[in-house]
């Protein structure tokens, strides 16, 4: 009997076998082998594993298969991917740590609400898009429209430590949380540190830059400003963070100089309507 | 300060000879149109004429009236178009509005008639035999699977037949309106009647408040680009999930939930700090293309048990070619929301000149879908301004589904259609957030309008599908030829694939 959802001919699903990948346990520990495994079944897999009680789940042969950890619910869970982990991976994660060895895809922690996603090398495009908790730690570059839209309320505030450096978009519209760019693990030295339209309609939160922007590269809604001693002291424990997740020397990274940009206003369309 | 030039729209007047001198009027009048010295002293300029105050005064003695100025004639020139000038080079603003598009345009649905049975097959009495309104909302398979029974008949086989469809008692359902945007007793009310009539309410992007819990298996939970509220227990909790990507009054466009509207329960829900703009951006920023769109519907699929995923759309020229997109990329439903659906804030420019009405939309859509052979994959919404029973059962006719209903929905709990909700200050307590103002809504009272109003609906389409001589609302989905068009032109009669009166 052919599975109904799937008797639409879309998505390419060549040299991906709809069938639970092999799934062994060591104590606390299950391994998973994604080799050639499709998503659904992969993380079908995943899910399965924490609700038997699996406290970390280490999967092996990840290339880029999407929504890896994607919507768990699992604080204290680990979730270990070796390979590249697909687009919206740990997306609305809510509690668990997953880690990354390898590259991520686009949409990596895409609305997620809480706790903690590390990509030990790059990753792509809507990097945390829409976060309200938790954090991202990316030791090397990452694509467009990272951290857009990233917002708090209360004691959720989001964080994002990017090493590398950041294409344009990067912390536009965003409405809270820290998002952190350091420049220093880039494949890209040529590079400028970031593109353009950096926090256009920016209206709440903090960016912090290590090195300089022009001003063209910032929107209209941000002030831009030499981050102060006061400043830097909010920013390490966020760059002692990453420093201790990539084996790197936190007052090193704290000592080059650091551009804050912050919105003007948290109402920054407030004055652009008349009403009828 | 300078004059302005723009004159108000309204007059307030007051029989002073039966007025009481209660003042009334002066606590009812959200927009704070009245003074009060001895007697009621109105500010005509404020007044919005939503009629709160007439309802309410116990001498009956209020009359608002249209401020017919005497502007020179000019058919070109309205005397909406001078002020909307005057207003603008007053302030230099976008001028906002809300509700839907209230402008001229031809009614479609106006212009087509339903058939009835006359001699030759009879029709059916709705009273006396059963007539089915139960629709399901989702992907149905292609094909259906049958096995013996062992009894010398046939049942489904083992696993065949719908999967993840939404059960609906009438096909109809309240479309998405935020919290943030209404208030939370209309948010009850909705939730509360949807419970007792078997349909569905829409939380639009504003998240779920805790108090409709109980209510989350008639509760269509939506993903906007603001991702306000989004997270996974919310995904867990909705009978459904809805992705907006447009909305028919500002197709193209995101919303702006102003800060004075975001209060303490409202940033709680919406999970954004008080009293700060809610914005959510024109497009969603991990959506730019068909393959973007079916990795979120996969991604909200993996993290809710793969329920059934809509996507919203507002209808706009090439509304077929996007549909059929949607529906490949694995949308189990699509909704349409014709330029006439309402709003809690538009910009009016927008409002009352981009889009297409709805009633083109489902036919192209419905026929587009048909030709592809992918009909069945996706159920089809209809909404903007559904404003009766007949409106439901010509759009059903045209090829939807279901139909969805927000300013209907609104009306019944008392909305009189001002077009002032962005002002935040309604008198009838359903677009506001001032506990002055939402305490005027009793959600038990509301349920029981509201549930009213569908019922009354429902029996109308019972009566009409009798008169056309099916017992199924299923019957008449999509079946064009019992529609007649009367005055629409013969091209408008093509894409509708419906005959004029008289072929
Ligand atoms: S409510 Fe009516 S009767 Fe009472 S003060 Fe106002 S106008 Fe007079
Ligand atoms: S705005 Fe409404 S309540 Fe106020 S005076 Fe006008 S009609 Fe009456
Ligand atoms: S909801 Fe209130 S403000 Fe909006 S149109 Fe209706 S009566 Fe007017």
């Amino acid at each position: 009997m052919t599975d109904v959802r799937h008797a639409t001919p879309v998505g390419v699903t060549e040299g991906y076998r709809r069938i639970s990948p092999k799934v062994t346990r060591d104590g606390d520990i299950a391994l998973i082998d994604a080799t050639g495994v499709y998503y659904e079944q992969l993380n079908a897999a995943v899910r399965g594993a924490i609700a038997d009680g699996a406290t970390t789940v280490r999967i092996e042969g990840v290339n880029g298969q999407r929504y890896i950890g994607a919507g768990i619910r699992a604080p204290g869970v680990r979730i270990e991917a070796y390979g590249t982990a697909g687009n919206d991976s740990a997306m609305f994660a809510d509690g668990a740590e997953i880690h990354v060895f390898g590259n991520a895809q686009d949409g990596i922690g895409n609305t997620m609400s809480s706790g903690r996603v590390v990509v030990h090398g790059d990753a792509g495009d809507v990097l945390g898009y829409g976060m309200r908790g938790g954090r991202i730690l990316v030791k090397g570059d990452v694509g467009y429209r990272v951290g857009i839209h990233m917002k708090a309320f209360e004691k959720d505030v989001p964080v994002v430590v990017c090493g590398g450096k950041a294409r344009d978009f990067f912390g536009e519209y965003m409405a809270g949380g820290v998002l952190v760019l350091l420049g220093m693990e880039t494949q890209f030295p040529e590079q400028p540190l970031v593109g353009g339209f950096v926090g256009t309609g920016m209206h709440g939160g903090v960016i912090y830059l290590r090195g300089a922007v022009e001003a063209w590269q910032c929107g209209g809604e941000v002030g831009v400003s030499t981050a102060t001693a006061e400043d830097l002291a909010s920013l390490r424990p966020h760059v002692e963070e990453w420093a201790g997740a990539f084996d790197a020397d936190a007052d090193e990274i704290l000592a080059g100089p650091f551009t804050r940009l912050a919105p003007m206003s948290h109402r920054p369309y407030g004055k652009l309507y008349a009403s009828l | 300060m300078q004059q302005t030039y723009v004159q108000p729209e309204f007059r307030v007047k007051i029989d002073y000879d039966k007025c009481h001198k209660c003042g009334r009027c002066v606590q009812q009048c959200g927009w704070g149109v009245y003074d009060f010295n001895e007697r009621p002293l109105p500010h005509d300029e404020k007044c919005r004429a939503c009629h709160r105050c007439v309802t309410y005064c116990p001498a009956h003695c209020i009359t608002i009236e249209k401020n017919t100025l005497a502007f020179r004639d000019n058919d070109n020139w309205s005397a909406d178009a001078r002020k909307a000038v005057w207003r603008q080079a007053d302030t230099g603003g976008v001028l906002l509005t809300s509700m839907g598009n209230p402008r001229p345009y031809e009614r479609i649905f106006d212009k087509l008639v339903l058939d009835a049975c006359q001699v030759t097959n009879p029709s059916i009495d709705p009273l006396r035999e059963p007539m089915e309104l139960r629709t399901f909302l989702g992907r149905k398979p292609d094909s259906v699977a049958v096995e013996m029974d062992g009894k010398g008949g046939y049942r489904l086989a083992e696993g065949a037949g719908m999967k993840n469809n939404v059960e609906l008692a009438v096909p109809l359902i309240f479309g998405p309106m935020s919290y943030g945007s209404v208030s939370l007793n209309v948010h009850r009310s909705l939730a509360l009647a949807a419970e007792r009539l078997g349909i569905l309410m829409n939380t639009g992007e504003g998240g779920l408040h805790e108090d409709l819990y109980p209510y989350q298996d008639n509760v269509i939970v939506q993903v906007a680009s603001g991702r306000f509220g989004v997270t996974p227990e919310l995904l867990q909790r909705g009978a459904a999930i809805e992705i907006k990507i447009g909305q028919g009054a500002k197709p193209g466009i995101g919303g702006h939930l102003p800060g004075e509207k975001v209060d303490r329960e409202v940033s709680a829900t919406r999970m954004i700090p008080q009293g700060s703009d809610a914005i959510s951006p024109a497009p969603h920023h991990d959506i730019y293309s068909i393959e973007d769109l079916r990795q979120l519907i996969f991604a909200l699929k993996e993290a809710s048990g793969y329920k059934t995923v809509g996507v919203k759309i507002a209808a706009v020229h090439n509304v077929a070619a996007i549909a059929s997109g949607i529906v490949r990329a694995g949308a189990d439903y699509i909704y349409l929301d014709g330029f006439r659906g309402g709003t809690g804030a538009a910009p009016a420019v927008v409002r009352d000149h981009i889009g297409i009405p709805v009633e083109i939309a489902i036919a192209a859509v419905d026929q587009r879908l048909r030709d592809e052979g992918i009909r069945n994959q996706a159920s089809i919404i209809a909404a903007g301004s559904i404003r009766s029973s007949a409106d439901m059962a010509k759009a059903i006719a045209l090829g939807a589904d279901v139909v969805a209903i927000g300013t209907a929905a609104l009306l019944s709990l008392g909305c009189h259609l001002c077009q002032s909700c962005h002002t935040g200050n309604c008198s009838w307590g359903i677009t506001t957030q001032k506990p002055e103002l939402t305490r005027r809504i009793d959600p038990e009272w509301g349920a029981a309008r509201l549930t009213n109003l569908v019922n009354a609906w429902s029996h109308e389409l019972q009566e009409i599908l009798g008169a056309l001589g099916v017992n199924a609302v299923e019957s008449l989905r999509g079946s064009r030829e019992r529609l007649r068009a009367i005055g629409l032109g013969e091209q408008t009669c093509r894409i509708l694939g419906v005959k004029p009166a008289g072929m």
